[in-house]
């Protein structure tokens, strides 16, 4: 297969990128850094079966709409075509650091959501245009219901799921699948000042399931598994004691 | 108040910043620490610093050429993911430490040695070829034997403090198979344990002993000696590996559980299960071979909320097997109950400059910590010093600086090294300010 991916530099996407390169399937990055996706590439390269695999990236900054189109054209050059579309780039803030900084928390709605949602509607133009494809957008748990620690970046995660599970409604039937990534709390760098809840993941676990999703289509994941179970409980609360309760 | 700890579970105040981007992040940082499996306090920030770099995300392999075995990855790839990715494909590390969760950057740190130290010397010393580094006053500096050796040299089993690595670049070997073929027998004392030990180092690679440390009397140093060789593709048959499922021992285990007769129980039911009488030989899983302990994440809990140290220390051969012997009954004497003892034979010293093996005897020695630990390390010291032996700093929580210079005519030759590219001392550990006296 051949794949595109945004936010494949560190975390999960990292993960997920290696699952791929190592099975044979070709992976063009897309990202802010020129030297970080030099890097990351060099890296799948040698994972690929061969020792020498396909190495390909282009620049693309989620803050930056006008970015999009030139990399996703890039990509398609390079690949010839595009099977699946991954994002996995998102921003991070605790709620304090979002609510004592305006500017802060006015560029993660707009990465998040907005532009997330631009880039995914670029990314369906370009799957379509070649009769269908796949796109897989890493969303969270956190937009699943409304919490006090995560005020902000769950209202960015929740549009976006929103929006997934529109598309996929949408265009299903026309070639276009679309999955929405629920991940719980994930060691990664992203979380990595934060204190890990009893069920924290991997990025390694996620890539698996979210690789499983990728080849069977399945339009919405929760992972690692577990916390399909916990947001059960979570979205079962009733309003009063949700606003007792700090998580 | 945060606190970190080396693999003997003893915190201290510290805290961990991990970064992807560990040449950025590295600008200014006191220390870096991989995966923290030095048993003392190598890894840990002195006291005034608390917040030592964590490199374990910069994991990425940057170069490989399959011609050569030339590897170039960022120094917080692991040997677990390495081993992953290059033993299906028959290649693999030219030198293993006991347990695969060790970065690259704590490998050359140490300097490690592994069960083929006889034959393939120190990690570092022996197969690396080329570090990136940042230096305490801010530069990142290509180093190789070409590029400022000096630094490099003392960068081998320098403890990290010398320069943070952000990347290394070694030879990996080839094999040919994923398996291992073995031998293990029981060996009866140690005079027989010391000459089986010479004699399997001509023939094989890898070996490593097991000691029952606590046999006495003509039974001391009795034992397992295990060896082997990477086996042949004939002998593999084809078989492919899988990798071990780990278990996680969940909990501190409780004092009432770790007695004498417990470890002593432990002994006997490796010794019985595992070796009969007479040698027993055949087709191994690499990781069983190399990693055994690896099957039990966080084995360290076994040890109790205090935590444990491991007594690491090699004596030459010039000293004879009686210094061993001696040394097991100075363990005795001052009450020592080790929950695991290793011995092994170490081949020709490196060119790290305070890289720990030297041809002669290696013993480690595991004990859980109670209030007579200090006296019972002193004592081991003094011995070693003695002999003309030295510890293992990777490995060590309660050495006394002037002991440490005693056995250490190197340290000198190092210091001013270090003092070259590090003339302010801004970086440190809680170990360089336990043994080195540095600034707290
Ligand atoms: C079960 C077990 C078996 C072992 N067996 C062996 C063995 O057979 N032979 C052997 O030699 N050792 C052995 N060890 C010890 C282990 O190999 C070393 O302590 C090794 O350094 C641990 O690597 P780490 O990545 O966990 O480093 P840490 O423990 O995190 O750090 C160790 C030292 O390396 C420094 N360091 C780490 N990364 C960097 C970096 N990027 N730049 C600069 N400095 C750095 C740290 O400052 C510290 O001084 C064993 C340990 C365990 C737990
Ligand atoms: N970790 C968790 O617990 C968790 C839980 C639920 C959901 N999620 C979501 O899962 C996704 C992946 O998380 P992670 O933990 O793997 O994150 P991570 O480790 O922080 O990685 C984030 C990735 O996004 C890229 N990125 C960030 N901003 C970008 C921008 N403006 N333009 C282009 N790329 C950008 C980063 O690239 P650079 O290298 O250039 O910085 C990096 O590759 C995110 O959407 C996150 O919100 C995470």
């Amino acid at each position: 297969m051949n794949i595109v991916m945004l936010g494949a530099t560190r975390g999960m996407g990292r993960a997920l990128a290696r699952l791929l390169a190592e099975r044979g399937d070709r992976v063009f990055l897309l990202g802010r850094d020129a030297e970080e996706l030099e890097r990351s590439a060099a890296d799948l390269a040698v994972r690929a079966p061969n020792f020498k695999g396909f190495r390909g990236h282009a620049p693309c900054d989620l803050s930056d709409t006008q970015s999009f189109a030139p990399a996703l054209r890039a990509a398609e050059e390079a690949l010839g075509r595009v099977d699946v579309v991954v994002v996995t780039a998102g921003l991070f803030a605790t709620q304090e650091q979002l609510e004592a900084d305006i500017d802060r928390t006015e560029l993660l709605l707009r990465v998040n959501f907005t532009n997330t949602v631009v880039f995914c509607e670029h990314a369906r133009a370009t799957l379509m245009a070649r009769g269908g494809g796949t796109l897989c957008v890493f969303s969270s748990v956190a937009g699943d219901r409304g919490r006090k620690p995560v005020a902000l970046y769950g209202a960015s995660k929740a549009g976006l799921s929103h929006y997934l599970e529109s598309l996929d409604h949408r265009f299903r039937d026309q070639g276009l699948v679309t999955i929405c990534v629920k991940p719980g709390f994930v060691n990664t760098g992203m979380t990595a000042g934060l204190k890990p809840p009893p069920f924290a993941g991997e990025p390694e676990k996620v890539a698996r399931d979210v690789l499983k999703a990728i080849d069977a289509g399945t339009p919405m994941i929760y992972t690692p598994s577990i916390w399909r179970l916990i947001m059960l409980v979570i979205l079962h609360l009733p309003r009063a004691v949700m606003r007792r309760v700090g998580f | 108040m945060t606190t970190l700890s080396g693999w003997g579970n003893v915190p201290a105040r510290g805290r961990e910043r991990l970064s992807e981007r560990i040449e950025r992040a590295s600008a200014g940082a006191v220390l870096s620490r991989g995966l923290g499996r030095s048993y003392g306090d190598s890894s840990l920030p002195p006291s005034s610093e608390p917040i030592v770099l964590g490199t374990r995300l910069a994991d990425r392999v940057l170069d490989f050429d399959p011609e050569t075995g030339a590897l170039r990855a960022e120094a917080g790839l692991s040997l677990l993911e390495l081993n992953r990715l290059m033993i299906p494909r028959r290649w693999f590390t030219p030198v293993t430490p006991g347990t695969q969760f060790v970065t690259l950057g704590g490998m050359v740190a140490a300097d490690v040695h592994g069960k083929g130290h006889h034959r393939a010397g120190c990690f570092a010393s022996q197969h690396v070829r080329a570090l990136r580094m940042r230096v305490a006053d801010g530069r990142v500096l290509e180093v190789s034997r070409d590029q400022h050796p000096d630094l490099l040299l003392a960068t081998f089993g320098g403890m990290g403090l010398t320069g943070h690595i952000l990347e290394v670049e070694f030879t990996m070997r080839r094999v040919a198979s994923p398996w291992i073929w073995s031998e293990s027998r029981r060996v009866d004392d140690l005079d027989e344990f010391i000459a089986r030990l010479k004699e399997t180092s001509v023939e094989w690679p890898y070996q490593v002993g097991i000691v029952d440390g606590l046999a006495r009397g003509e039974q001391l140093g009795r034992g397992i000696l295990d060896y082997g060789r990477w086996a042949t593709a004939e002998e593999a048959g084809g078989r492919p590996v899988r990798f071990k499922r780990r278990v996680t021992v969940p909990f501190s285990m409780p004092a009432a559980l770790r007695q004498r007769w417990s470890v002593g129980l432990f002994y006997s039911l490796l010794v019985r299960k595992h070796v009969p009488r007479h040698k027993r030989h055949g087709l191994r899983h690499f990781e069983d071979f190399f990693y055994p302990l690896d099957t039990f994440r966080r084995w360290n809990r076994l040890y109790g909320p205090r935590g444990f140290t491991q007594y690491q220390c090699v004596l030459p051969n010039a000293a004879g097997v009686s210094a061993v012997r001696r040394l097991l009954e100075v363990m005795a004497r001052e009450g020592g109950v080790p929950y695991l003892a290793i011995m092994k034979d170490c081949g020709p010293e490196g060119e790290g400059m305070l890289s720990f093996p030297m041809a002669g005897t290696s013993l480690a020695l595991d004990f859980p910590i109670t209030d007579d630990t200090q006296r019972l390390v002193d004592r081991l010291n003094e011995l070693v010093i003695r002999e003309g032996g030295r510890i293992y700093l990777a490995k060590d929580m309660f050495t006394r600086p002037e002991h440490f210079a005693a056995m250490e005519p190197r340290l000198a030759a190092w210091s001013a090294v270090r003092e070259r590219w590090d003339p302010e001392g801004a970086l440190r550990s809680a170990q360089s300010v336990r043994v080195l006296g540095d600034a707290p």
